[in-house]
């Protein structure tokens, strides 16, 4: 009772990456408050997922298996999600950030009366003051994440309800399978015990999913551009470039909403997050909604008109001046010197 | 398509935090707000479109706004209604004030009792929060399907609507019956544009507290001008629990803001010359950085 759970996404019987992430963070904070790791999956032919969570240190899996739960849709995995917590009491529940955990984690936190915070940075555990009633509270979960467009950071608790409900994107917290791998416990959801009929009105008609096409996020190099490239068209030299070093183009926020680019290769807090070797921002200012995304890069390049762009200060090297004068001497000298 | 609907779109008043300029942050730490615009969140126009193409589809549907904020916020739905939309709901009291996303949705839920909708259409989320927790929400607290991430109404009919709807690596299309609260994402056709002729009908559409304001003679004005009212209720008009609202209604407390201020790495400057350019590359590839 009492415990850490984390809802297991799967994508055709693979665990989501998302997930072992959370299976990693919650490990950590399980050992830290005693109490155990148990991960939730909720699909159709989900057989040998112990294994690969039991690799990332989960005491128990719970798995609700029937032909209804997959593909997913909101009402019969809210329903199940519902029903469990509602025996267990669980202190925190963990969810990816992904389309399905935004659809679902909010309506599980609805339906249970709980918070939910979206979007978290940084899960730590600490205490709490209330600052009006003066009631101490011990061992809260800290859900940390920027806001207001990035422009603070907030530390969000959940006093008094349970559970402590978060929400993480893909790539934000570090993957580690565990130094010796658990064998957990198997627990089969008697699916039919919580799903209604009124909870399968919603019908699939048609479904079409595309292989991952972008993977900027296991690029080694990455040549981002901001809102600062000015057009569709100048994003075309970022191409160049990036196909030269083998790696891959990304953007900012601001030059996604202008329609410089696609969506999957938006960098920061709402979108990917990317941890290159080199990472070379391209008149992007550096809001900490999109510096929350790249910081972690091996070495950063900022090419900036303005010489105090945000950007600068994760900047190993700073070139102030225009990308697009910058950029076309990057590909010659690159050229020139690699043979 | 004759199905005859009365459709809500939740929509928010966000202050602009997209372009956030320098002097966004005041030098206590704090957000300023006066240096940043208050507009109409970029996603809950989409979902106005998809509301006034539902509109367009079906003859004698209607379309709402409601939104939560302060008396200013009634601006939003102005705008709507200069766009399309028929008319609005503004929900604004003290008691709403301090609400996170679950206090929010139950504080809407209990309008929307009030105004029976067949269809509620929301933006995804709001560019201040950036949460897309409200809609699911809502449709929670309404005991509603919901179908997030809306991008085009195929169809609708008597019994259903039919949705196309935007995943992260594809395409689904669902069916459900009515009501049912459908969320709208950025990749959905833009929102039409204010027309003329409808600036001038509603530009002087108000609230009670802006009526108020505006004194006497113009109170009678619009006294048989319905289409010029706009709806504004306070915590007494809707049938809502006080334990469940605003600040005290919500369960996630903020423990800590802090700005963010970070340890600026040392780093080299460069200039666009090409003897610097050449440099950097070659150090680059010297240091295996570059393979």
């Amino acid at each position: 009772m009492n415990n850490i759970f984390v809802y297991i996404e799967t994508e055709g019987g693979k665990v989501a990456d998302v997930s072992l992430e959370l299976l990693t963070k919650g490990r950590e904070l399980a050992d830290r408050l005693g109490c155990k790791l148990e991960a939730l999956a909720i699909g159709h032919n989900l057989a040998g997922l112990d294994k690969t969570v039991g690799m990332y240190g989960a005491d128990t899996l719970w798995v609700a298996d029937d032909r209804e739960l997959e593909p997913y849709r909101t009402l019969p995995h809210t329903a199940i999600i519902c029903g469990i917590f509602g025996e267990e009491k669980p202190q925190i529940a963990l969810f990816g950030a992904t389309p399905v955990g935004r659809d679902l984690a909010p309506r599980v936190s609805s339906t249970l009366g709980s918070g939910l915070t979206a979007d978290c940075t940084s899960l730590v555990i600490g205490d709490y003051t209330d600052a009006k009633s003066g009631k101490e509270y011990k061992d809260l979960l800290y859900q940390i994440r920027p806001a207001f467009g990035g422009n603070i950071i907030a530390t969000i608790v959940n006093p008094d309800h349970r559970p402590q409900m978060a929400t993480v994107r893909e790539g934000v917290m570090r993957k580690e399978e565990v130094k010796s791998p658990t064998t957990p416990e198997i627990k089969n959801v008697d699916v039919r015990k919580y799903v209604k009929d009124t909870d399968l009105v919603v019908k699939i008609i048609d479904r079409h999913i595309e292989e991952r096409g972008i993977d900027i996020k296991n690029s080694p190099v990455i040549v981002a551009g901001g809102y600062g490239m000015g057009s569709k068209e100048n994003f075309a030299l970022l191409h160049e470039l990036a196909d030269l070093l083998g790696g891959e183009v990304g953007a900012s926020r601001a030059a996604v909403d202008a329609g410089f680019t696609d969506h999957a290769r938006q960098i920061g807090q709402t979108g990917v997050t990317v941890r290159p070797k080199l990472y070379i921002a391209c008149g992007i200012s550096g809001q900490i909604q999109h510096t929350a995304g790249m910081d972690q890069s091996s070495m950063v390049i900022a090419i900036n008109t303005d010489p105090d762009a945000p950007i600068n200060k994760f900047a190993d090297f700073v070139i102030t001046g225009d990308a697009m004068e910058v950029i076309p001497k990057m590909i010659k000298y690159y050229k020139q010197n690699s043979k | 398509m004759g199905k005859q609907l009365k459709v809500v779109v939740l929509a928010k008043q966000v202050p602009d935090t997209r372009n956030v300029g320098k002097d966004a942050m005041k030098a206590d730490g704090t957000v300023n707000r006066a240096a940043l615009p208050a507009i109409f969140n970029p996603e809950d126009l989409n979902a106005l479109e998809q509301a006034l193409t539902i509109k367009d589809m079906c003859e004698g549907t209607t379309v709402y706004i409601l939104t939560m904020g302060p008396l200013r916020a009634a601006d939003i739905i102005r705008d709507a209604m200069f766009r399309g939309a028929d008319g609005g709901y503004l929900l604004t009291d003290r008691a709403f004030a301090g609400a996170d996303t679950l206090a929010t949705s139950y504080a809407l839920s209990r309008a929307l009792v009030e105004i029976k909708p067949d269809l509620i259409i929301a933006g995804r989320q709001a560019i201040d929060g950036d949460t897309a927790q409200v809609g699911p929400q809502v449709a929670e607290k309404l005991g509603l399907p919901q179908i997030t991430y809306a991008e085009q109404i195929e169809s609708i009919d008597d019994r259903q609507i039919v949705v196309k709807r935007r995943l992260e690596h594809g395409v689904e299309t669902v069916s459900a019956p009515f009501p049912v609260v459908i969320t709208v994402n950025a990749s959905a056709p833009e929102c039409r544009p204010q027309n003329a002729k409808r600036v001038m009908k509603y530009k002087r559409a108000m609230t009670r507290s802006e009526l108020q304001a505006a004194g006497d003679d113009y109170m009678q004005f619009v006294e048989n001008k319905d289409y010029l009212k706009i709806v504004e209720w306070n915590v007494g008009d809707i049938d809502a629990d006080p334990a469940q609202l605003g600040m005290l209604g919500s369960p996630t407390k903020v423990k800590q803001i802090e700005n963010v201020v970070f340890q600026a790495k040392e780093s080299r400057k460069l200039t666009v010359s090409d003897a610097d350019i050449n440099s950097l590359m070659v150090e680059l590839i010297a240091g295996h950085t570059l393979g």
